[in-house]
């Protein structure tokens, strides 16, 4: 676990390590010059331009030895450096972004904008888990049915669209064409205004409307083979023999045999879903993690990126762990197997 | 997991309704492309972000269908490349006489036209362009001499609809219109009514005439642009190019990216799996680790990162998604050759000496086919959406427009806002038509593969 982290991290490093260094040093020839400028008296005790031009150079060397610089960016201290602060959620200040609140702590930002991404997939992870739970065990109660149809292709059509694509045509359609909901997800008043939640809520609903519709299919499609697999065990049928009613068994018995399978998809798919936000809150233009993520991208603000691939690494990871948690918890087997 | 022999899979195969729908949108998909790359010249799709050789196009026009469901006509824009030629000679006057035939039968004024020629002459030749109405009138649009030059020489112009010597020659014939042609632009009186400002229906002709005294004169190249609002099958964009070349092209680009990348990572993924479960204990338990850290990698953060920072080429677009596609069919192949390897031929052959890759490839891999078969269709949906959501970040590797990158371009103009439904909607239908047909067919056969399924 700790182990994937951090190579995660080293590879994002060694991806981003050489621009960083050219960027850090360019900021520091230009804080030194400004610095410079802005005391003409230093300036003036200079007889020729040469002369003065060395002192500002040698101004530079020294600074950008006294940061670390002089050092390649993948020497071994720089790399322990770095790796330490970032375990400890200091990720410096960012070159180019900002948070609401005009900080420039890339912890700050992170902090801000989390919460955001948070609230809106988990809302729609939530929602198409339980219309794709019910769903599923709908249709595999009634195998070959219209519902089983319409569900199993359904799930079939709209995972083969991409989010973001049906993310723009709702656009189209309910914000221009029929004009319900906002287009901006960004709520146009600061966030200290009293009515800043419920705006957030009302701009939140077509994103989550988008999320829902494209994801519910698959799940449903998951939950009904799961559930066709259990239903067709020894347990079921024995009950079904004795007479219990079918309603029954797939509501109690079948879904709670199912779950272990189901809790695991869905701390993955709560942690997948993060990643995937970066084109969907593009498309929407949702402040939070991944508008972040591709701001920074953007316009190469590399302690935002480093940042915020640290903290979705860490979610990810940390669900993984949950969901094998949970499985065991759920499904006794495993735990006597090992 | 019984091994099912390849006759019974096609037969099964045959059966199922989605695998049909699939193989026929896939062989529609493939016969398109196939027909792009002969019809359509490469140079015309890498000249696809080169702005000016799209210039004679008009801009965001709609799709040409559109009229056929319309009652009001929306004006087509034209592109006349083939006058009719004639040349006279009038004692010392030589003249050469272009024309174009425009039918014009739309509710709607075109938005400009623009007269693209390159005359060779000498001396200072006059250009007249007189336009004959379906009414009978003869309006004269413009007279005007040629630069003029001492030797023979070559020389290209446009004439706009907006040149400010055809208003003024328009002005002088207005008492032809029986209302007020003040705050008109040219487009719109010349394709007008006498009587009030509607479009006049019918054949106009454009007639284009060189007269030069006592020397050679030709237009060589000479084009009539009528600037509509309704362009080609599929319209055109904010940049005036053809939507039509961009989709026909993304599709063999669409089908290359996804099947390559889910081959490439499908035949990785099941070596590795089979590798690892045929040897057994530390092979197996370090190969495991390895692919539970590439498993647990955020893929998307990580395939942007690795675009910007290294290249974003297509082919190494290629190779990043490869890198990260192979990881789940180890796991699965790797559990699968498991099983396999305790039955008993295989024992059978470890015992008669044969050697491991013998095995592995003889007689586990043999069994693992129908699975990675089903898994290479599943797989490429997702590398086919993966890559058009790069593209549409603006990642895409610029020299091979992809439907993604249409989508970008469509997304940063605004297309959404703006109601442009023929730009936004064929690209995406596209990915999902092309995801579909991979879908249905994976299905069908993981049906056939997991028999469970099928009840």
């Amino acid at each position: 676990m700790f182990g994937v982290l951090m190579i995660t991290l080293l590879i994002t490093i060694a991806l981003v390590g050489s621009n960083m260094d050219t960027i850090l040093k360019q900021g520091t020839v230009i804080q030194v010059r400004t610095e410079i400028a802005e005391n003409p008296a230093i300036a003036e005790s200079f007889s020729s331009v040469k002369e003065f031009e060395d002192f500002v150079q040698n101004q530079i060397e020294q600074r950008i030895i006294i940061l670390g610089l002089d050092e390649p960016w993948h020497s071994p201290q720089r790399i322990g450096f770095t790796m330490y602060k970032i375990l400890l959620l200091d990720f410096g200040h960012a070159t180019f972004l900002t948070s609401d609140s005009g900080s420039s702590d890339v912890k700050d930002i992170i902090f801000e904008k989390l919460p955001r991404t948070i609230l809106l997939f988990t809302t729609a992870t939530i929602i198409i888990s339980i219309i794709g739970i019910f769903l599923g065990a709908l249709s595999s109660s009634k195998i070959g049915s219209i519902i089983d149809r319409i569900t199993s292709s359904f799930a079939i059509i709209s995972s083969s669209f991409p989010v973001w694509w049906i993310g723009m045509l709702m656009i189209f359609l309910f914000a221009f064409t029929y004009q319900i909901f906002p287009a901006r997800a960004t709520p146009d008043i600061p966030s200290s205004d009293p009515g800043y939640i419920g705006a957030l809520l009302y701009h939140m609903t077509l994103p989550l409307i988008t999320i829902v519709i494209i994801g519910f299919g698959s799940w449903a499609y998951l939950v009904r083979n799961f559930m066709v697999g259990i239903m067709q065990e020894d347990f079921i049928i024995a009950k079904k023999t004795i007479g219990i009613n079918q309603k029954k068994i797939v509501y109690t018995h079948a879904l709670k045999n199912a779950a272990p399978p189901i809790i695991t998809i869905l701390a993955l798919s709560l942690s997948g879903s993060l990643g995937g936000a970066i084109i969907t809150e593009a498309v929407f233009d949702w402040p939070g993690m991944g508008r972040l993520y591709f701001e920074a991208i953007t316009v190469m603000d590399l302690p935002v990126i480093i940042g915020a691939t640290y903290i979705l690494t860490v979610f990810f990871l940390v669900s993984i762990f949950i969901a094998d948690l949970l499985y065991g918890y759920f499904d006794p087997r495993i735990r006597t197997s090992q | 997991m019984s091994s099912i022999s390849p006759q019974e899979i096609k037969q099964e195969f045959l059966k199922s309704k989605s695998g049909i729908i699939g193989i026929t949108i896939l062989s529609t998909l493939v016969i398109l492309s196939i027909i792009t790359i002969v019809i359509i010249p490469i140079e015309t799709f890498q000249e696809w972000n080169n702005p000016s050789s799209w210039i004679s196009y008009p801009k965001i026009a709609i799709p040409v269908w559109v009229n056929f469901l319309m009652i009001e006509k929306i004006p087509e824009h034209q592109i006349l490349e083939d006058p009719h030629i004639q040349t006279n000679v009038e004692g010392r006057i030589l003249s050469t006489t272009h024309q174009f035939g425009v039918n014009f039968e739309y509710d709607e004024f075109p938005n400009d036209f623009i007269y693209e020629f390159t005359a060779k002459y000498s001396e200072s030749p006059l250009l007249q362009i007189t336009v004959f109405r379906p009414d009978g009138i003869e309006l004269e649009l413009i007279s005007t001499s040629l630069p003029f030059s001492n030797s023979e020489t070559i020389h290209t112009e446009r004439v706009f609809s907006t040149d400010e010597l055809i208003k003024k020659k328009i002005m002088l014939q207005s008492e032809l219109f029986e209302f007020d042609l003040n705050k008109l632009s040219t487009e719109s009186i010349v394709f007008s009514k006498i009587q009030n400002n509607i479009p006049l229906k019918g054949n106009y002709i454009f007639s284009v005439n060189l007269h030069s005294v006592n020397s050679e004169n030709s237009i060589p190249e000479s084009k009539l642009i009528i600037g509509g609002k309704a362009f080609g099958i599929m319209g055109t964009d904010e940049l005036r190019r053809d939507l039509a070349v961009g989709l026909l092209w993304g599709t063999p680009l669409a089908l290359f990216i996804g099947l390559v990348v889910s081959i490439a990572s499908v035949i990785m993924g099941l070596l590795y799996g089979v590798y690892a479960g045929f040897k057994g204990k530390k092979t197996d338990e370090t190969m495991m680790r390895f692919n539970d850290v590439i498993y647990a990698l955020p893929v998307l953060p990580f395939l942007i990162i690795l675009s910007v920072t290294i290249s974003n080429s297509i082919f190494v677009m290629i190779g990043f998604l490869m890198i990260f596609g192979w990881v789940g069919i180890a796991k699965v192949s790797r559990s699968m050759s498991l099983q396999i390897k305790t039955r008993g031929y295989v024992d059978a052959a470890r015992m008669m000496g044969q050697s491991d890759s013998k095995i592995i490839f003889k007689h586990i891999i043999p069994q693992l086919l129908p699975y990675a078969f089903a898994s290479i269709a599943i797989s490429v949906p997702a590398a086919i959406t993966t890559e058009a959501g790069l593209s549409f970040l603006g990642l895409g590797d610029p020299s091979f427009p992809t439907w993604g990158q249409i989508l970008h371009d469509a997304n940063t103009f605004g297309a959404a806002a703006r109601g442009l439904w023929w730009w936004i909607m064929p690209p995406g239908v596209m990915v999902a038509m092309t995801g579909l047909a991979f879908v249905f067919i994976g299905n069908a056969l993981d049906t056939i593969v997991n028999p469970k399924l099928k009840r």
